[in-house]
């Protein structure tokens, strides 16, 4: 037996893959027996043929960032015409308008803005604890690891602050590839791939619970993506505290990195991939927002049970020329129709309404 | 030897994958198990196996260009984005000059296929068409012209004066080689009735397929889903073409498309999605045992939903077409063109080989 189909039987027979067999997998398998193998494991992770969805809304709170990503056309640097930091008065109706929809969340996250202190996030998190009966999903590490060091102050005490404002969770946004060689190309001034991983770490003794993405289809190499699910993985192990991991595909229109667009069968690869190799994560999610209805349909067969949010408004991915928008009625008609059952959770997947 | 260890998860697909192996035909109730059926990577695995045997890790694709002569038509199917009465503001019709002129924008690129086709339009002669074929020939000398579906054929014939035999035979000599597979829709009286009514019944629509392919003329095959018909009327569909392609064996490829209802008196219907899209492909590549081709048209489903059907049974993903009209007046949110690298770098990042054909499926250099 070869290598590749020594590695498919491990697999199939449940057993934790390592780093050579994942990328193994990920360069030969071919596309229907990672379908197999990742709808298996999702299977065993996830019997019931359930497919969740989250309704809520992602709000920018500034977009004026230090940072200048290569491959962020979101950002503005101080000073531009087009900057903002959000007034109370929109945060306000954006919330009520999520609220209204059905929502029960929001995710809040912004660029690296000097000019806010720890003491402005405090402030926007109890305003809008104080004002509305939502969970806050905000601050990816980057965010934290920017307030941490702008405060003088440990990624653990900076969360417990937030924590004690009203932060509900952190999302994993960020991470990109999480090996610095890569990120260095990338995203320069950005926190390194341990300080991520340090965030999270932090985050999740103090309780919370986050989850975990990554942005491929750039600069980094196949082995590049492994070993970023393998720091997951690793961190995982030790605290339990991702509820789930998120792939998605760099966008490259109106962004400086100039790249083929990763096709979708790269991204199914991949996804299965990442449902196979992280056993310790319970969910999987789709990415809609770079993939369309199709493919996300197509993603429950190759490891997803979560197609996340239903995206009032995505600013970030939005400014980089991608105009996928999936309303939830439609969610759920594609759920529906690829034989699953339809249903919206909380932020920590648990099933708030059937449908 | 390809072999298929798959288990799947619906258990009914067992007496399907057993003829599968051993090459015995599907009939209608497999068809609909199939249709009916959620293991969307069995019936992959199943469409697989008939491809790999067939075509290997090939995919194929045409250097193409699409000519829309006009879109004023008669028939004014409730299905169709595209059409319009004579006299509405955007109603156009291309002159020969026009045409010459829309053909001479691109005469630079290696172009092998013209696919053209139009509306039944009361204002254009039988010469017309002739002429039409003739500046075709005249400019592009080395491409084959794909052109009029058996609708239009069936409408030149009228409009001539000549019986089927007759015009094709004129066609022909003025330059005519394939006949694009349109028109046949979805082969259901009740689904004409509501939807296309004007048009001509499936037995016309075969019986000029016949006369076409007794002519020596090659053609396609298609099949409008995603509308108002059942899945018996999806797999009555499909055993019609291939007791055809039995008798005269002159159908090249079939090609499923995904009806687009933006702009269209249908537009209340939700578009496709992808399991039905994927699930059409692989159907189609079970059922059709003696079709060798199975289109992924890209610009019906998207290039991203295309790239993944080379796994579900297609083999080919229509052209490197630019300014595709028809699907996009009804909405479609696919590339208006792709170019070769594109389309050679879909086929290879899914691990397949893309090879570029003629019309005919030879292959070019
Ligand atoms: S990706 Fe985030 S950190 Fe990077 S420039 Fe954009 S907003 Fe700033
Ligand atoms: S589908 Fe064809 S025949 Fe029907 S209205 Fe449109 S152009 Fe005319």
């Amino acid at each position: 037996m070869n290598k590749l189909d020594r590695t498919i039987e491990k697999a199939a027979s449940n057993e934790r893959i390592d780093f050579t067999e994942a990328f193994t997998l990920l360069n030969e398998a071919e596309l229907l027996k990672l379908a197999e193998l990742a709808n298996k494991k999702r299977q065993r992770l996830n019997p019931e043929p359930v497919v969740t969805f989250v309704v809520d809304r992602n709000i920018n709170y500034t977009n004026i960032c230090i940072s200048g990503c290569l491959f962020c056309a979101f950002y503005c640097p101080p000073g531009h015409a087009d900057a903002y930091v959000i007034s109370k008065k929109e945060l306000k109706e954006k919330i009520e308008e999520t609220l209204s929809l059905g929502g029960t969340q929001i995710l809040l996250q912004g660029g690296l803005n000097p000019s806010l202190s720890l003491d402005y996030y405090i402030d926007l998190l109890k305003f809008i604890k104080d004002n509305f009966p939502v969970h806050i999903h905000g601050f990816s590490p980057p965010e934290i690891a920017f307030i941490a060091e702008k405060s003088s102050m440990s990624f653990e005490d900076t969360i417990n602050k937030l924590i004690d404002a009203g932060l509900g969770s952190i999302p994993g946004g960020g991470a990109e590839i999480l090996v610095d060689e890569i990120r260095e190309k990338i995203s320069p001034n950005k926190c390194s791939a341990n300080e991520w991983i340090e965030v999270m770490e932090a985050a999740h003794k103090c309780g919370l619970r986050t989850t975990a993405t990554m942005m491929f289809g750039h600069m980094e190499k196949p082995e590049h993506i492994i070993e970023h699910l393998m720091k997951i993985r690793n961190l995982q192990d030790n605290t339990g505290g991702f509820t789930a991991f998120i792939p998605w595909t760099f966008q490259p229109d109106n962004t400086r990195i100039k790249v083929e667009k990763t096709t979708s069968v790269e991204y199914l690869r991949v996804l299965a991939v990442s449902r196979l190799f992280l056993d310790n994560i319970q969910n999987i999610q789709a990415s809609w927002v770079t993939q369309g209805d199709k493919i996300v349909q197509t993603a429950l067969v190759f490891g997803a049970n979560d197609l996340g949010s239903t995206m009032i408004e995505e600013n970030v991915v939005a400014a980089a020329g991608v105009k996928f928008r999936l309303p939830k009625e439609e969610m759920i008609r594609l759920i529906r129709e690829a034989g699953y059952k339809a249903a919206q959770r909380d932020c920590f997947y648990n099933i708030i309404k059937p449908h | 030897m390809i072999i298929m260890k798959y288990s799947f998860l619906d258990k009914s697909l067992y007496e399907i994958k057993d003829k599968v192996v051993s090459g015995e035909r599907l009939g209608f109730v497999d068809g609909i198990a199939l249709y009916k059926s959620n293991d969307l990577i069995g019936i992959g695995y199943l469409a697989d196996y008939v491809r790999r045997k067939l075509h290997g890790k090939k995919a194929f694709y045409v250097y193409n260009q699409h000519l829309n002569f006009t879109n004023i038509c008669l028939n004014r199917c409730l299905f169709c984005a595209f059409s319009r009465d004579d006299g509405e503001k955007d109603a156009f019709a291309l002159s020969i000059d026009d045409v010459r002129s829309r053909l001479m924008e691109r005469i630079n690129e290696p172009v092998r296929e013209l696919h053209v086709v139009g509306g039944l339009n009361s204002s254009l002669s039988f010469d017309y068409y002739i002429e039409l074929l003739n500046t075709i020939k005249e400019v592009r000398p080395d491409s084959t012209i794909k052109a009029f579906t058996a609708v239009e054929i069936d409408y030149i014939a009228r409009i001539g004066g000549l019986s089927i035999e007759k015009t094709i035979a004129r066609l022909k000599k003025a330059g005519l080689e394939m006949i694009p597979g349109g028109g046949a829709e979805v082969m259901s009286n009740r689904v004409r009735k509501k939807l296309f009514p004007r048009k001509i019944d499936s037995n016309r629509w075969l019986e000029i397929m016949e006369a076409l392919h007794s002519a020596g003329l090659t053609s396609n095959a298609t099949m409008l889903y995603g509308h108002i018909e059942t899945l018996d009327e999806r797999v009555d569909h499909l055993m019609k073409l291939r007791e055809l392609q039995d008798k005269t064996g002159g159908f090249a490829a079939f090609i499923p498309l995904a009806f687009h209802s933006q702009n269209t008196r249908l537009s209340h219907l939700p578009g496709t999605t992808a399991f039905d899209d994927l699930k059409n492909i692989a159907l189609a590549r079970l059922m059709l045992d003696n079709f060798s081709h199975i289109k992924a048209y890209w610009v019906m489903i998207g290039e991203r939903l295309a790239q993944v059907a080379l796994s579900f049974g297609a083999d080919d993903l229509d052209g490197t077409i630019i300014e595709e009209k028809i699907t996009h007046m009804a909405g479609a949110k696919s590339a208006k063109g792709l170019s070769r690298a594109q389309i050679e770098y879909l086929i290879s990042s899914a691990g397949f080989t893309p090879v570029e054909r003629d019309s005919f499926y030879g292959k070019i250099g």
